[in-house]
């Protein structure tokens, strides 16, 4: 039972993750920051639960504050560059990031005790869950509260005009320009909310763990952020939890019999997915579909 | 209402525009016309602020807009269209007007949350009035990429109306339309003039041009090489000359 419960919680947080890449994804830019942003909330949150024995909702709130500003900081110089530039660029921060929190140290000490990040080490003992007597049921649920609030803000955004917004500048930045879109504006905005909620998601991760170390946040964590949504398709946010599901779940849990071999498969389905499916497993033309068959059997009913 | 001063635009070495003086009259539709490679998109780009002038000035109402980004001349009511459609695709016919609505009197200037949230009902009932008026009203739902290519047309222009424009520029709309679409487009154009809406026609269509523009402006080579009434622009030896080219002696 705890093996699903611990898959659950693992879905919970890889979502937040694909959801940060999700909102980015919008505005046309392919970030392999987002590893870096959830690895800033979780050393952040971590801390503060930790060090300064703060509650953990309030924790993670800061924690996706500070990833957030952070974000947005990156977000401005990160408008200069397009496309393949800038997936190097946000990779090459995402891995300045790992490396500053392979190098951070602070510790405190506590009755005897050093604890707080200890460089290459990581950051071990955040014991806020178990200090504080939750079940495993109850962080799972904890996880899902959150990530269900992600997901219908995510997808009240989504149909709200700055939902349609984000994508006219994700489809043609001159045309938006010459629409009246300021895309500065709308891309930086995007970056924030992405880092965020990653922020948030790195928070929640790090409690969960208990022990998180720099090697954790690198160019894997940042290539499956970008590669759930990809998988699931920009039409709506249901795409990001189902790949996540699928690739977490069955791609890594299920096939774990292969081995290594696995790595192998994950990286020929995405190519595979580019080409088949250039939109994602549920793009515009699925809802469209979807709707139609609803609306028939509706329609057959009632005649 | 638009006054170019010596608009003046390089790239590299080619000299795309080379000191173009124009100024659009409140509520006339000019026409801008000349031979492929004249300068002519160039010129529309520039007045959008798409990218930066080599030398000159772009006035709109007696104001230097020169240094506006493109998005902040939509909001002061420059709207237009491209010669290739662009369109946002995977956005339905009616969210492409949506996204377009940026002018402050949609929303009310003071409502940040309404105009990011979806708008005001009065802001709705315009999308509808103008898909309306291009006849698109029943493809609202449909994905932009989904339509016809004289719909896309269509909706480029209305999409350019949504947000408010006192100035239209048109980029070859009749590009690839059959008579009846270009008479449907005439129509459209003349009307609204008669609302009030100023507007720049750049057409390689001539009888288009001659039909529905007020005064025709003539590129060559970047430069503008005449100006006047149709029938003057017609009988001018200069724009003969740069359509057929220089008469050679028999």
């Amino acid at each position: 039972m705890d093996f699903y419960l611990g898959l659950i919680q693992i879905i919970g947080v890889h979502t937040l993750l694909g959801l940060s890449a999700y909102c980015v994804l919008h505005t046309g830019q392919v970030s392999l920051a987002q590893a870096g942003f959830f690895a800033v909330g979780a050393y952040v949150a971590g801390m503060l639960t930790v060090l300064a024995h703060w509650p953990i909702v309030p924790a993670l709130l800061v924690a996706g504050v500070v990833a957030g500003s952070l974000a947005c900081a990156v977000g401005f110089p990160a408008l200069r560059v397009k496309g393949l530039m800038l997936v190097v660029a946000t990779a090459a921060f995402g891995e300045a990031v790992r490396l500053f929190f392979f190098n951070f140290n602070y510790q405190l000490e506590r009755g005897g005790f050093h604890i707080g990040p200890h460089g290459g080490e990581g950051f071990r003992q955040i014991r806020y869950f178990p200090e504080y007597g939750w079940s495993t049921l109850e962080v799972a649920a904890f996880i899902w509260v959150v990530v269900v609030l992600t997901m219908a803000a995510l997808w009240w955004m989504d149909r709200s005009r700055a939902g349609a917004v984000l994508r006219a500048v994700g489809e043609d930045e001159v045309a938006a320009q010459s629409s009246g879109i300021n895309v500065t504006v709308v891309k930086v905005s995007a970056m924030t909310v992405g880092g965020v909620i990653a922020g948030i998601g790195g928070g929640i991760f790090a409690h969960y763990t208990t022990h998180i170390e720099h090697i954790q946040f690198g160019i894997v964590l940042a290539t499956f952020a970008v590669a759930y949504p990809i998988l699931g398709g920009l039409s709506n946010v249901f795409g990001t939890l189902i790949a996540v599901i699928f690739i977490q779940g069955f791609l890594i849990e299920g096939l774990r019999f292969m081995g290594d071999w696995r790595n192998l498969l994950f990286g020929g389905l995405i190519v595979l997915a580019m080409n088949v499916r250039p939109r994602g497993l549920i793009d515009a033309g699925t809802i469209t579909l979807v709707k139609r068959l609803v609306f028939r059997s509706k329609e057959r009913a009632s005649a | 209402m638009l006054e170019l001063q010596g608009l003046t635009k390089h790239f590299g070495g080619v000299r795309a525009v080379e000191k173009v003086d124009l100024s659009v009259a409140q509520g006339e539709i000019l026409g801008l016309i000349g031979p492929n490679g004249s300068g002519k998109s160039t010129i529309v780009n520039l007045i959008c602020g798409l990218f930066p002038l080599t030398d000159g000035r772009v006035l709109l109402h007696g104001t230097d807009i020169s240094d506006l980004p493109p998005h902040a001349r939509v909001t002061l009511g420059i709207a237009r269209t491209f010669q290739n459609i662009r369109l946002f695709g995977q956005l339905t016919v009616w969210q492409n007007l949506w996204v377009a609505q940026n002018s402050g009197e949609q929303f009310g200037q003071e409502n940040f949350l309404r105009r990011w949230l979806g708008g005001s009902r009065r802001a709705r009932g315009e999308i509808d009035r103008t898909l309306e008026f291009f006849d698109l009203a029943h493809k609202s739902d449909e994905l932009a990429a989904n339509l016809a290519f004289g719909e896309q047309r269509r909706l480029e222009f209305a999409r350019a109306l949504a947000a408010k424009p006192s100035l239209v520029l048109l980029d070859e709309p009749a590009a690839g339309m059959n008579a009846e679409e270009i008479d449907q487009l005439d129509r459209r154009i003349r009307m609204l003039r008669d609302d009030g809406v100023t507007i720049l026609l750049i057409e390689h269509h001539v009888e288009l041009v001659m039909s529905v523009a007020d005064r025709i402006a003539v590129l060559n080579f970047g430069q503008k090489i005449a100006e006047g009434a149709p029938a003057d622009v017609q009988a001018n030896p200069l724009v003969r000359e740069a359509y057929l080219g220089t008469a050679t002696a028999a």
